[in-house]
């Protein structure tokens, strides 16, 4: 058994596994040799959670609940549990998560090393706002309860993190409360880029999570075209009942050439078209609101053996242009993006010392793994480096050291509070 | 709501079972060794919605506290419905072969500490006249292998004992169960690389202990394709199994 990453690429060829079996003696130091990652479920892109000729230390057997405290929505439990996992076990409570990201098949441990965001970042900003404390294993053998008040740089540095700052073994959330298990929500199109702007803005008061959907494969005038999806917690009571397991499989890995220019651009197309009306209300389950691409298991292996990149960064909204600068640039490169997500992100501050999310908007873009496509992420590299934005290390698997550097100029601090055990793939790559 | 006593409670296939009680409701005592994965495992089970959950530190390889060991799980919950018996050890066969000691301690641990338990809770099952016990022995007591006999031989004794007290126990309406899981991808075959198709997740594992408690059943083999596959084992002839190095 080979562990990969999401988009399985790079592949991984030397690699060694070590599975924390207990919060008890969970890691003999001694034996390993070499440096260590810890590995939740591996829903990190690209190679943030490899460690290429070192060890992963598997951490989804820690997976106890520690304390559920149902009357004031407190949830400590270890770092292996996923948020599938922790839904099962609040939603019946009448909890939700504080930040839910695309995809619940994510660990609490990977949600707070890449302190996650979701579609209510505008008001909540992210993920690790709601950890009150957590407990860090170094390897020097030494344990660190961390909070806010206690050891309040190692918290910050290990939020956001990407593992590098020791193992959590678990940690401590805040719930938000719910009367129901189903989202009012409403899709909307627009025609163009800047309607975008103005919609988000308009939603960003009254609904509490928002999303767009945007066909990145159309020009001239419909470039920016797309689907902007807005929702709230219904505040109707009804019964707080979980959805099962997914029903569909991806049985192997597709062709490479399943997604090319012309299935992507037809996709796209009939996306769009599908909804005929300007505004469609729906009220929904949060289960396809929050997580769609969680209905197929596998459903990375759609891009073949080959792999793919997921791209996402940000830049500061003061310049519109920017993004339809962008999207130009995509657009005539001929590289098609199956699925492209656009969101305003909010003025909340960052909760840890190397936390993605910043004011402004972000775009995420999936590509297959193709012919100069490398060539064009490092030019979008550029345009965001000039406008002050940044990547998402978790989702990164080929961005320069020099940009990197650029984006995050707090990493030499940062670098200052990870565990000299620890180190990963991306790690290696992005300071060397 | 049942009451339920655990034996060998933090091992992968008890937790992974005892979850499932948790979730339906069920009061629990948990007995186990370390008395610190015992504490998160009882934090676990109240979170997951067990009522009641009792702990008990002990060795069970020291038998003379095997008799206060049940009465203080029955005093805990105040009667008991059923008991999970889940611990053993899964020794080196080169080592055994070498080493009569290392031996003994496998029918210690395996079998004789099993019977030990046993003999109380049988008696106060059997005067109760209801409750079910439940034990984890392995496909690998049906038949004696070249590869790993003395593990095989400590739960094939297991297997005859547990199939007398069944029928023993049966006009009391008294259920045994004999649980007969094969590789099961846990701590104890952690160092079993790589883990083939054959390999089950406990938790799998234990949706099938749970159905066979409740619907009565006297031997489980889990998964179920571990039937088929013992049922050819059990019949291939010897003259084969002397040719083949399994």
């Amino acid at each position: 058994m080979t562990y990969h990453s999401w988009g399985r690429f790079p592949p991984v060829t030397q690699q060694r596994y070590y599975p924390v079996r207990s919060q008890v003696d969970p890691v003999d130091w001694e034996s390993i040799a070499g440096t260590v990652l810890p590995y939740g479920l591996g829903r990190s892109y690209g190679d943030s959670c490899l460690n290429e000729g070192g060890t992963l230390l598997l951490t989804t057997p820690l997976d106890h609940y520690l304390l559920f405290d149902a009357e004031q929505g407190i949830l400590r439990c270890e770092a292996g549990v996923s948020l599938a996992e922790i839904l099962e076990q609040i939603v019946p409570h009448g909890w939700f998560l504080p930040v839910t990201p695309g995809t619940k098949f994510v660990t609490l441990g990977g949600a707070i090393a890449n302190d996650v965001h979701g579609k209510n970042h505008h008001r909540a900003g992210t993920f690790g706002r709601y950890v009150r404390q957590l407990e860090l294993l170094r390897s020097d053998g030494s344990r660190w309860v961390c909070s806010p008040e206690h050891h309040p740089a190692l918290f910050r540095a290990t939020i956001g993190g990407l593992g590098l700052t020791g193992l959590i073994l678990w940690a401590e959330i805040t719930l938000k409360p719910i009367y129901s298990p189903q989202i009012e929500m409403e899709s909307i199109k627009f025609r163009h880029l800047d309607e975008f702007f103005d919609l988000s803005a308009e939603s960003d008061r009254d609904f509490e999570y928002t999303v767009a959907w945007v066909d990145c494969l159309s020009s001239g005038n419909s470039l920016g075209r797309g689907i902007f999806m807005r929702g709230n917690h219904s505040h109707e009571p009804a019964p707080l009942i979980t959805r099962q397991k997914p029903k569909l499989r991806m049985p192997g890995n597709a062709p490479n050439m399943l997604l090319n220019p012309i299935t992507i651009k037809a996709f796209n197309f009939v996306y769009y078209h599908k909804q005929r009306q300007r505004v469609k209300p729906k009220t929904t389950h949060y289960e396809p609101f929050f997580f769609p691409l969680d209905a197929v298991n596998q459903w990375n292996r759609i891009y073949g053996k080959r792999g793919f990149l997921q791209y996402q960064f940000v830049v500061p909204d003061d310049d519109p242009q920017v993004i339809t600068g962008i999207f130009k640039r995509v657009a005539a490169s001929g590289q098609g993006s199956f699925l492209a997500v656009l969101k305003t992100f909010g003025d909340v501050p960052p909760a840890g010392m190397m936390s993605f999310p910043q004011q402004g908007i972000t775009l995420a873009l999936d590509f297959p793994i193709r012919r100069n496509l490398f060539d064009l992420l490092d030019q979008i590299d550029d345009i965001i480096r000039a406008h002050h934005g940044a990547v998402y290390p978790a989702k990164d698997a080929r961005m320069s050291a020099t940009n990197f550097q650029a984006f995050y100029p707090q990493w030499e601090d940062f670098a200052t509070h990870i565990d000299p055990k620890f180190s990963s793939s991306f790690w290696r790559r992005v300071t060397k | 709501m049942r009451k339920m006593l655990i034996i060998g409670a933090t091992s992968d296939i008890a937790q992974a079972t005892v979850r499932l009680w948790a979730k339906a409701g069920d009061s629990l005592v948990l007995v186990a060794r370390n008395p610190e994965k015992l504490n998160i495992l009882q934090a676990d089970l109240k979170a997951r919605g067990a009522p009641v959950v009792e702990t008990i530190t002990a060795d069970l390889n020291d038998f003379d506290r095997h008799e206060a060991i049940i009465q203080t799980a029955i005093t805990k919950l105040g009667e008991l419905d059923g008991v999970l018996v889940a611990h053993g050890i899964l020794p080196d066969q080169k080592q055994c072969e070498n080493d009569y000691s290392a031996c003994e301690a496998v029918f210690r641990t395996n079998f004789l500490s099993v019977v030990s338990l046993l003999t109380p809770l049988a008696n106060y099952f059997e005067a109760k006249r209801q409750g079910v016990i439940a034990v984890i022995s392995s496909v690998a007591g049906d038949r004696g292998r070249r590869v790993n006999y003395i593990y095989g031989a400590s739960k094939g004794g297991l297997n005859t004992y547990l199939e007398g007290l069944r029928y023993r126990l049966a006009p009391a309406g008294v259920t045994v169960l004999t649980i007969k899981p094969g590789f099961v991808d846990t701590a104890m075959t952690a160092h079993r690389k790589p883990k083939g198709f054959l390999f089950a997740a406990p938790e799998t594992v234990a949706k099938d202990i749970d159905r066979a408690i409740r619907t009565k059943k006297g031997t489980l083999y889990t998964p179920w394709f571990w039937w088929w596959i013992l049922l050819v084992v059990r019949h291939t002839p010897e003259f084969i199994l002397k040719k083949i190095n399994v």
